[in-house]
């Protein structure tokens, strides 16, 4: 299997700091940086299905107003000229956000969200939207009604999901960066299955306003990247605080880029070895491989069991359901979106429901709703929430030997389309290593390590305790250093060339 | 309906006069232009996220002082349920952590009510329905209003401590009244920000047991939640005397029709799915919100009763036959300042009150403007016998009119002036002119007593007291000289 994007040629595929910098200062504008992107796009999405939506028009014009800046002197922002492909469901002025669901198809919302202005503000030019599994509710973007984006790395395979079509367009070169939104691991687990780096920041640190909410107590918006330090730079302009999202934490972004180069020297890594036992032998032995990659860096490696966190993933299909159920009781048919008349008003409801959510979301609010039904509740929802606390108990427990953790990612790497749509059980066991993070609102990320079964890419992730990212980007820069440059998508290995 | 008592539960929403929605900044006003105070929050578009206006935060705290609650750190939840006017398809609302618990509100008349709860929540928009003569089923179209969704409201809920309809209007007026005067709510029914939810049952006198309830909505004045409740507990009592049982439902008041129609029954009732609001923190009443919660609590109306009742019988003693009406009177019309600024005048405080509630209360609104040291001497004046009962009226209502000096004022009309000389020359005019009459008067004939007086008035042109020219022929009959000045 090869690494993905030859074709593209490195003149596109630029880690997104160094066209910031080439941007800055002037050696290039804007508008040829995007360009070359379009290009790209037009190139590769017609197999890859990356995007939903190109914003070419739009891009165009704030291509244009980045290089203005430029040409005036005024600073055009850390990330100027950067071209960022965002998932689906961050809402945009500019563009239709859908979510991946005929239930939204068409519809434009009248602002931007938090993390697109921020974005914007620091030059950042938004060339379209990417496909997902619909409303953020799956592990392979095989849940998109409008059909699956391809693993660039193999055509047959799924990017993984939710966040797939980010995944792809970042790991096809299409873009250096994308955001995607991480639930249950839908940042993270595309990533590895993609080979790039994916981050599921601490719950609170992105601003939610205007991420179409999948489960609000669980979702967290993120950047997706060929290099560990564009991930950084990226969650350092769209993180900190903001007052339109009364869970977001009172604090700045986390600086990032700084600690890159600080090492792991001393410091006290656990690896959780229970979630070494089910992994496929390839991604088991990356996570092993990473250990000593560490060790050998000078931290202080141990093994740890933590049986608890393996029981989050039956939690988590109770929360995130529950959660779901309410948030998409809106589209109703009344106010914006697909519309299916019926005699009455109930009627109009449950036609617009049933023709506008795919399967997949059915099941989920069904699960959801149930779940919360009186008489019911106590025994799922309630039980559900302690099992929640019970880990975030365990998590507290091994934080208290080690200040992060190592895990696989996935417990595979990229499987075939059409493997696990017809059994969910199998499907939702992608999450099963990535969903304790989010139950605990805890930072996690994906590092692309080393390849796999088939030749595919291997993800080592690296969780933390809350608002532990500084030392978690420290452990991931050390692994991406030590990294088989195989493993990752040919946007770095050429800038590194 | 005798030997039956009626149980009544009380739900109130009251809309808060804050600035803007509960969750988002877009203006809280009655009557814009449809759909014109709206944004992505309020109109539940995807991606929005509520923010809690802290304005809506201190006024249900206030609201909770007010009636004495237990204010408690609490939270938001999700009520789901679909219907087209709530933009989210679920209300976020407090569930069983209320911001306010416990609590008491003391009615006129002397009980005090028990508070449950009164805890905040969003408002929904409104429906309006076209076609099929404006009823739900049978609508061609319906129409959504978002202006109000997202509107800060109260649900105050009192305990099954109110008996009957009369106690229940009284419960809602004093509370509307509270609500008024902490500038917490404007209180107005006919605009829905003061919405009654009846709950109704009925027991046999001396029962201890409640019996099953009926929840009656509908209910846009107190004139219907009088009416619906005896209607709604006389159906009841029908039905348990036929050997009956009440079923628990909800029932839609009719007014044209005036009865109660059943909406759903306890089986039909929605699941509404509760659970913690996701995209809210806890609200923790820190020092800064309760402070700004009872900043410039004004005086309550059970505490300006209290305080005119003290006046006029201090020492606890009894508060004289007709002065309790009088003083509910002139403290839910805002006129209590007045007596209470004319008593501390030194005037004397049952006429002050008279004249408060009665001559005063016709145009209570400019009332409320009357200089108070006017006010006191005016009733001090009436009070000297300077004035009759009937002048006086006519300097008060000079006084709200237009304001100005009472003595000055009563000149002008003509009022003062007629000094205890011209009083005497009056009554002795009449006396000469009617021989008869005062022969028959002395003689004992009572009646004719009201006869002289009136001859009086008229020569007088209804300047003399009333009073002092009774007085004056008392002393006439007597054989005694009237003596100026000995009148009282
Ligand atoms: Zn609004």
């Amino acid at each position: 299997m090869s690494a993905p994007g030859g074709q593209g040629g490195a003149g596109g595929s630029r880690p997104a700091l160094e066209v910031a910098q080439a941007v800055r200062a002037g050696e290039v504008s804007a508008r040829d940086v995007l360009e070359q992107a379009l290009e790209q796009i037009a190139g590769r999405d017609g197999e890859l299905r990356c995007f939903n939506a190109v914003t070419a028009t739009a891009a165009r014009a704030a291509a244009e107003a980045v290089d203005g800046r430029v040409a005036r002197g005024e600073d055009p922002g850390p990330l100027a000229g950067v071209p960022v492909a965002l998932k689906d469901n961050l809402c945009t002025r500019t563009a239709p956000t859908t979510c991946s669901s005929r239930i939204l198809e068409g519809w434009v919302p009248p602002y931007d969200a938090t993390v697109v202005t921020r974005l914007a503000a620091a030059g950042a030019v938004v060339v379209g939207k990417t496909n997902m599994d619909e409303f953020a509710m799956g592990s392979s973007t095989e849940h998109s009604a409008f059909g699956p984006t391809r693993n660039p790395w193999d055509l047959t395979r799924v990017p993984g999901g939710s966040s797939g079509g980010s995944a792809a367009a970042v790991a096809a070169g299409l873009v250096p960066v994308a955001l995607g939104s991480d639930t249950g691991g839908s940042i993270r687990q595309p990533a590895a299955l993609c080979g790039v780096v994916g981050v599921k920041p601490t719950y609170g640190v992105v601003s939610r306003f205007g991420l179409v909410a999948f489960a609000s107590s669980l979702d967290q918006v993120g950047p997706l990247a060929a290099t560990v330090e564009d991930a950084a730079a990226v969650l350092e302009v769209v993180g900190g605080h903001d007052e339109l999202d009364s869970t977001s934490l009172p604090l700045p972004a986390p600086r990032l880029r700084e600690v890159l180069a600080e090492g792991v020297g001393g410091m006290r890594v656990g690896v959780l070895s229970d979630m070494l036992a089910d992994a496929s032998p390839g991604c088991a032995a990356a996570v092993r491989a990473a250990a000593e990659a560490l060790t050998a860096a000078g931290a202080r490696v141990e093994e740890v069991s933590v049986p608890e966190l393996l029981h989050g993933l039956s939690a988590y299909y109770v929360v995130a359901p529950a959660e779901a159920s309410s948030n998409l009781a809106r589209y109703d048919g009344v106010r914006y979106g697909l519309r299916v008349e019926g005699e009455d008003v109930e009627t109009m409801n449950a036609r617009t429901r049933a023709a506008g959510f795919g399967p997949e979301v059915k099941r989920r609010i069904m699960l959801g709703t149930y779940a919360l039904s009186a008489g019911y509740y106590e025994a799922y929802y309630g039980r559900a929430q302690k099992v929640r606390a019970v880990v975030a108990e365990a998590f507290a427990r091994a934080y208290l030997g080690a200040e992060v953790l190592l895990a696989p990612t996935s417990p595979s790497v990229a499987f075939p389309l059409g493997e696990k749509t017809a059994d969910p059980l199998e499907m939702y066991l992608a999450d099963l290593y990535t969903i304790p993070s989010n139950l605990a609102g805890h930072p996690a990320m994906s590092v692309p390590f080393a390849l796999g079964e088939g030749g595919l890419p291997v993800g080592v992730q690296v969780l933390a305790p809350a608002l532990g990212e500084r030392e978690m980007f420290r452990v991931g820069a050390v692994l991406e250093a030590a990294a088989d440059p195989k493993a990752r998508a040919p946007l770095a290995a050429g800038a590194r060339a | 309906m005798s030997g039956w008592e009626v149980v009544v539960g009380l739900e109130v929403h009251a809309e808060l006069s804050t600035a803007t929605k509960l969750f988002c900044g877009c203006p809280n006003r009655f009557g814009a232009e449809p759909n014109t105070l709206v944004c992505p929050v309020c109109l539940g578009l995807p991606g929005s996220l509520p923010v809690l206006n802290r304005r809506a935060v201190e006024l249900a705290m206030r609201i909770g002082k007010a009636l004495h609650c237990d204010i408690r750190p609490s939270r938001f939840h999700r009520k789901n349920y679909f219907y087209p006017d709530m933009p989210k398809d679920y209300q976020i609302s407090q569930y069983d952590e209320p911001v306010n618990v416990g609590g008491y509100l003391d009615l006129p008349g002397g009980r005090r009510i028990g508070i449950e709860r009164a805890h905040l929540e969003e408002d929904t928009g409104k429906t309006t329905h076209l076609g099929g003569g404006g009823r739900i089923h049978g609508a061609e179209r319906a129409l959504v209003d978002y202006n109000r969704a997202g509107v800060p409201l109260v649900e105050i809920v009192s305990r099954p401590d109110i008996r009957g309809a009369e106690e229940a209007r009284a419960y809602v007026a004093e509370l509307r009244d509270v609500l008024v005067a902490t500038g917490v709510s404007d209180g107005r029914m006919e605009e829905g920000s003061l919405r009654v939810d009846a709950n109704v049952s009925v027991r046999r006198e001396g029962t201890g047991e409640l019996g099953t309830r009926c929840e009656v909505k509908n209910l846009n004045s107190l004139r219907s939640l009088g009416r619906a409740i005896e209607h709604e507990a006389a159906r009841q009592v029908a039905l348990l005397e036929a050997g009956g049982e009440v079923v628990q439902e909800t029932r839609h008041w009719n007014e044209d029709e005036g009865r109660t129609s059943s909406m759903r029954s306890k089986e039909e009732s929605h699941d509404y799915r509760y659970f913690a609001e996701p995209d809210l923190v806890a609200l923790v009443p820190d020092e800064q919100l309760l402070e700004a919660a009872g900043a410039g609590m004004p005086l309550l109306p059970a505490e300006r009763r209290l305080r005119l009742a003290e006046l006029l019988a201090p020492r606890g003693g009894d508060v004289p036959a007709g002065a309790a009406d009088q003083i509910v009177t002139v403290v839910s019309l805002g006129l209590d300042d007045l007596v209470v600024a004319a008593a501390a005048a030194g005037a004397d405080v049952r006429l002050a009150l008279a004249r408060a509630a009665n001559e005063a209360a016709r145009a209570p609104e400019a009332a409320r403007g009357l200089d108070p040291a006017a006010f006191a001497a005016l009733v001090r004046m009436e009070a000297a016998g300077r004035l009759s009962a009937t002048q006086s009226k006519s300097v008060l209502s000079e006084l709200i009119e237009h304001g100005g000096d009472p003595a000055e004022v009563a000149g002008r009309l003509g009022f003062e002036g007629l000094g205890d000389d011209a009083l005497e020359a009056a009554v002795e005019a009449v006396v000469a002119a009617h021989p008869e009459e005062w022969d028959r008067f002395v003689g004992g004939e009572e009646k004719l007593a009201q006869f002289l007086l009136g001859q009086v008035m008229r020569s007088t042109g209804g300047r003399a007291d009333g009073k002092a020219v009774a007085a004056l022929l008392a002393k006439r009959r007597q054989g005694a000289p009237a003596e100026p000045g000995s009148r009282r």
